[in-house]
């Protein structure tokens, strides 16, 4: 089970600002969904290799070669906000 | 400064290093340093929407090569790995770098330790990508607002993990010190601090002497140079000492080093523990490493800075000292060999060339060249040869030792040979006892109150006079020769 | 006009039509039909125009760029787009326009194709019933009270509607299959890496994957022959030679053997459906196809192993919404408090609930029960796919258990979810999988038939849903909008 605690900590980590209310609904609907997510415990995965990729593709590099950057204005043209040639973002208050 | 005997510091330092791809980790982008901000990114290294990763097959050819000369396993299968954390400077939110499948693992650097030298553990070595750069509009504790620079976002880095086996600040400044030197001697990283290339986090617990299970450890960041490495860390080993000594608890946290000021500050409050979310990239696969390829890396390793300096010890016959300062960098030490190599072997028993062509290295070309700025050396303007050549003008005679030391700045600054300087500017000591002769009549006769004082028993005044023959010849005359000249002359007056 | 791709060309090169006639028509119907079916986010007439009269000069001079030149196609907005806004459905992206084409659109482009604009979707891909765009909903052209299945549902019913003569969309766990299913059009998930996901907005990237919507299987194979192929901008993508899609379809399916299995015929599955998919087989059988039966014993999990993969993988691809390179940025007092307002903001309720179930299923402690158990699972489903596979060519089975639903039916999350139960298998493994039209329920709705096949086995796929096609008459039916 999901408690309060547990919400607020993923609310937290993944920058979610979500009201009193919303979070308890959102508490209720995790442990619904976790609840039939559950009957994975049903199966036996004893020495199975997790699966990351579908592909058996290894090994993929690129040679260390330069390719052109993108124009700076292509780059800072969709800033929210930007001074001169950077992007600009409230203060930093250390958590 | 040194911390209480009672306690023991344990130190493990976590090193990022700067690789010197000519692109960055995962994308084509230039790496130069200094191009105006956010003028060296892409879709793929500003995190864009739909963006995907190619790993930079050089960034993990020098990872080997790294991991090799630190005598790592180099695992047969790596992969990378997401790491959650939310920085404005991190594009995606999320660090594409190394976690339960590293690329290297269990090695050792050697460092020297009180004339003794110490194996320092390495437990691990991985490839990420770096983050940009942040600018505040003012301090950090004021801005109002924080600028973004992306340039350096993506960039290829190495992280080194060593054991908590460093017992000193002075030690954790030497493990640094040491490795720095490795990798540049392995042309991966340009060990450039200033410019942020070489970068260091380190952990220090205390522990009463004689306990086995470690102290609570602190991690503290932003120890940018050798200096700062010693004296964060001694701050820190006195802060926790005196918290202990008074029966504090030691907090597990992250303290941030304030160069300027002199002290650590905790930087992150210690309810919000780090939950990083790792798992495994999915889009990269992950790397099957080619015995072959590894064994071609291991192949082509160069000497190490240790093992070099051993050897111009027992080689060349030159003092400790002079071998470590002559091995800061690959380069160095190929231009002290190269020079030693076009001067030839020493006349008879002597074997005095090699240890003088250390001492010209040691005061006159590191007094111009960074000895560790590898393109500087091999840049120089006076090459081995060349250094080889004044150094032979010296040995016959041709110029005094003084007049070398201004036909070196001479060749630094045309790029010409010793003799072509010596030849235009008629810088040949003055040998011919007919001319000197001469010029010590006059100076002689332009000084008669020094003459009076040698009669009188004053032996200083000798001196005197040579200096003004010296002077007269524009400092080319053979100081022996003058000497022996004067003193015959005094003794007939 | 509205044609399959295949005869617009055959005509082009005639010159019975032109391509600027074509685009012109297409145009002309999305602005006298869209606004009741809701296909488009975005329309570009200039672009196609443009687009569209460059191809009629190369068809006039002879040197069409290939069978899709002069094509007008339509594009899931989860497509990068240079200059045009990519928007994912998302009030958090309303505004963002990528400076760089996806790979894919840069080929459609190469190959002369005229790209009409870009089709509604659940928000970045999170749904089965394009209910949940940020923008409008949109309907299904058969029935315009009911969904038209997603998250693709844009560029299916663009298709099945006559907007767009052909389109793209991205399945993640059924998001081209399902909505070509109950818009009555073919619609092709290929195997995952045959297509570069390289500008493709990522969803859920060990699962995401391109491909095709058509009016008709040869379309089918035209626009997968055009997009498939190795990119050295996606490391997942694999290098493989890309065979002749069009030349394999006429090889019919005598020989083959289908497998059937048992675990897609499930209690509470709509019997039309599969009253229509067993005579589907049943066809297959008469054009000398073998049926046996399979066993897929895993397929029963794969829901819950999806349901933790996609928002782990999710809660990561979206963490760089944050306000602070592009995108929306709702104002706050410092760093913090601006990403979690733009966030809380910018995301519709069924992103938010993925990202935060992702991010606890990936957080410390919960790793191993959640994540590392959900992709074992995942081997275990491969693993059956492969013992499958040693037995029979192709696996035959419903695309969904139900026909479109009614907009708002689904409230609850969880049997929303519960539509994907037939496609999801297929992400999981990577195999790829069609969807093919087999027939209309007693309402007049779709019906669709999977085919899936081994890794890189698309040509098989084509081939047997091609033979299906021709022997039936379903292509025929088209939906009356006007
Ligand atoms: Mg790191
Ligand atoms: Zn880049």
């Amino acid at each position: 089970m999901i408690d309060r605690k547990d919400v607020e900590h993923a609310a937290r980590l993944t920058r979610l600002a979500l009201t009193e209310a919303e979070l308890e609904r959102m508490r209720e609907q995790l442990n619904s969904i976790l609840a039939h997510l559950d009957t994975l415990r049903l199966v036996d995965t004893t020495g199975v290799e997790p699966t990351s990729h579908a592909v058996d593709v290894v090994n993929v590099m690129r040679e260390d070669e330069v390719e052109p950057c993108f124009p700076q204005d292509a780059m800072l043209g969709n800033a929210p906000d930007r001074s001169g040639e950077f992007f600009r973002v409230p203060r930093i208050i250390e958590e | 400064m040194t911390t209480p005997d009672r306690y023991e510091v344990v130190i493990g330092l976590e090193v990022h290093a700067q690789l010197r791809t000519k692109s960055k980790m995962f994308c084509g982008c230039t790496t130069t340093f200094g191009a105006p901000p956010n003028s060296q990114t892409c879709p793929v290294c500003q995190g864009m929407p739909g963006v995907l990763p190619v790993v930079n097959r050089r960034a993990v050819e020098f990872g080997i090569r790294t991991a090799l000369a630190f005598s790592c396993r180099v695992n047969p299968a790596c992969r990378f790995a997401r790491k959650h954390y939310y920085y404005p400077d991190m594009p995606k939110n999320y660090q594409i770098s190394q976690y339960e499948e590293p690329l290297a693992e269990d090695g050792f650097l050697e460092i020297e330790v009180d004339g003794g030298s110490r194996k320092i553990g390495i437990q691990r070595l991985h490839l990420e990508e770096d983050v940009g750069k942040l600018l505040h509009e003012g301090t950090l504790e004021t801005a109002q607002a924080s600028l973004v620079d992306f340039n350096r976002s993506g960039v290829a880095l190495m992280e080194t993990v060593s054991r908590p086996e460093l017992c000193s600040p002075e030690e954790a400044a030497a493990y640094l010190r040491a490795f720095r030197a490795v990798l540049i001697f392995l042309e991966v990283c340009d060990g450039n601090m200033e410019e942020g290339s070489l970068r260091c986090d380190a952990n220090i617990s205390l522990r009463p002497r004689g306990q086995t299970e470690l102290g609570t450890k602190v991690e503290i960041k932003n120890l940018n140079s050798f200096r700062n490495v010693q004296r964060a860390l001694e701050f820190e080993a006195r802060r926790q000492a005196q918290a202990l000594d008074v029966g504090e608890r030691i907090v597990q946290e992250t303290r941030l080093w304030e160069a300027d000021r002199g002290y650590t500050r905790s930087m992150r409050s210690k309810e919000f523990a780090h939950d990083y979310r790792y798992f495994p990239e999915p889009d990269l696969v992950p790397l099957r490493l080619d015995r072959a390829w590894v064994d071609e890396i291991r192949a082509a390793l160069p000497e190490l800075p240790r093992a070099r300096r051993q050897r111009f010890v027992t080689q060349y016959g030159v003092p400790a000292y002079d071998a470590e300062v002559l091995t800061q960098s690959r380069a160095l030490a190929d231009y002290y060999e190269a020079s030693v190599q076009a001067w030839g072997p020493s006349p008879g028993n002597r074997g005095d060339r090699p240890k003088t062509v250390s001492n010209w290295i040691m005061s006159e070309l590191l007094a111009a060249l960074p000895g560790d700025d590898e393109l500087a050396i091999q840049r120089s303007p006076i090459t081995p040869a060349r250094l080889a050549g004044l150094l032979r003008l010296i040995e016959d005679g041709t110029i005094s030792g003084k007049i070398a030391k201004d036909v070196f700045q001479k060749m630094l600054a045309s790029g010409d040979d010793a003799a072509a300087i010596v030849g235009r500017e008629g810088l040949t000591q003055v040998a011919d006892e007919a001319a000197l002769s001469q010029i010590i009549v006059s100076v002689m006769a332009a000084n008669p109150k020094a003459i009076d004082d040698f009669k009188r028993g004053k032996k200083e005044a000798k001196g005197a006079l040579v200096g003004q023959v010296m002077k007269a010849t524009g400092g080319k005359a053979n100081p022996a020769l003058v000497n022996r000249l004067l003193e015959d002359k005094l003794s007939k007056t | 006009m509205h044609r399959p791709i295949h005869e617009l060309t055959d005509a082009y090169r005639r010159g019975d039509l032109t391509p600027t006639a074509v685009a012109e028509s297409y145009l002309a119907r999305i602005a006298a039909l869209d606004e009741r079916v809701g296909a488009y986010l975005t329309v570009v007439r200039e672009h196609a125009l443009a687009a569209a009269q460059e191809s009629e000069r190369r068809w006039r001079a002879g040197a069409p760029l290939g069978p899709l030149d002069g094509a007008p196609l339509a594009l899931k907005d989860v497509l990068c787009t240079r200059g045009v806004r990519t928007t994912c459905g998302s009030k958090m992206l309303e505004a963002f326009v990528p400076p760089y084409d996806a790979t894919v659109v840069e080929r459609l482009r190469a190959a002369g194709a005229v790209v009409l604009g870009k089709t509604n979707l659940d928000e970045f891909a999170m749904g089965s019933s394009t209910e949940h765009s940020a923008f409008h909903p949109t309907r299904n052209p058969w029935d315009l009270s009911r969904v038209p299945g997603g998250s693709s549902g844009g560029s299916a019913a663009a298709v099945a509607g006559g907007l767009a003569a052909g389109a793209f969309g991205s399945d993640t766990g059924g998001s081209i299959r399902q909505p070509a299913a109950f818009c009555g059009v073919v619609g092709m998930k290929p195997t995952y890496g045959r297509v570069s996901r390289y500008g493709l907005v990522a969803l859920a990237s060990s699962l995401d994957q391109i491909g095709p919507f058509a009016q008709d299987v040869e379309d089918t194979a035209l626009l997968l022959g055009a997009i498939a192929g190795h990119d050295r901008r996606d490391s997942t993508s694999i290098a493989a030679p890309v065979p002749d899609y069009m030349a394999e379809l006429p090889r019919g399916v005598d020989g083959l053997t289908l497998g059937l299995p048992d675990e897609y015929f499930i209690d509470g599955m709509d019997p039309e459906v599969e009253r229509a998919v067993r005579q589907a087989i049943d066809v297959l059988r008469g054009l000398g196809a073998r049926i046996e039966r399979v066993s897929l014993p895993t397929t029963r999990h794969s829901l819950a192993a999806y349901y933790i993969i996609l928002p782990a993988e999710a809660s990561s691809n979206l963490a760089r919404y944050d306000g602070v390179k592009y995108g929306l940025r709702v104002p706050g007092r410092d760093l913090v408090e601006m990403e979690s307002r733009t966030r809380a903001a910018g995301f519709g309720a069924e992103v938010r609930r993925r990202i935060m179930l992702g991010t606890y299923a990936l957080s410390a402690g919960y790793y191993d029960a959640y994540y590392g158990k959900a992709q074992s699972v995942r081997t275990l489903v491969r693993r059956e796919f492969g013992a499958a596979f040693a037995r029979v060519d192709l696996i035959v089975a419903p695309t969904t258990p139900n026909v479109a639903f009614k907009h708002g039916e689904k409230e609850d999350p969880l049997s929303m979810y519960l539509n994907d139960v037939f496609t999801i298998p297929g992400n999981l493994s990577g195999i790829p999988g069609v969807s093919v039209p087999c027939g209309f329920s007693g309402a007049g709705l779709p019906i669709g038939l999977q085919i899936l096949g081994r890794p890189l086995d698309e040509a098989r796929v084509l081939r047997a849903a091609y033979a299906y096609e021709k022997a039936t008459p379903w292509r025929a039916r088209r939906p009356e909008l006007a």
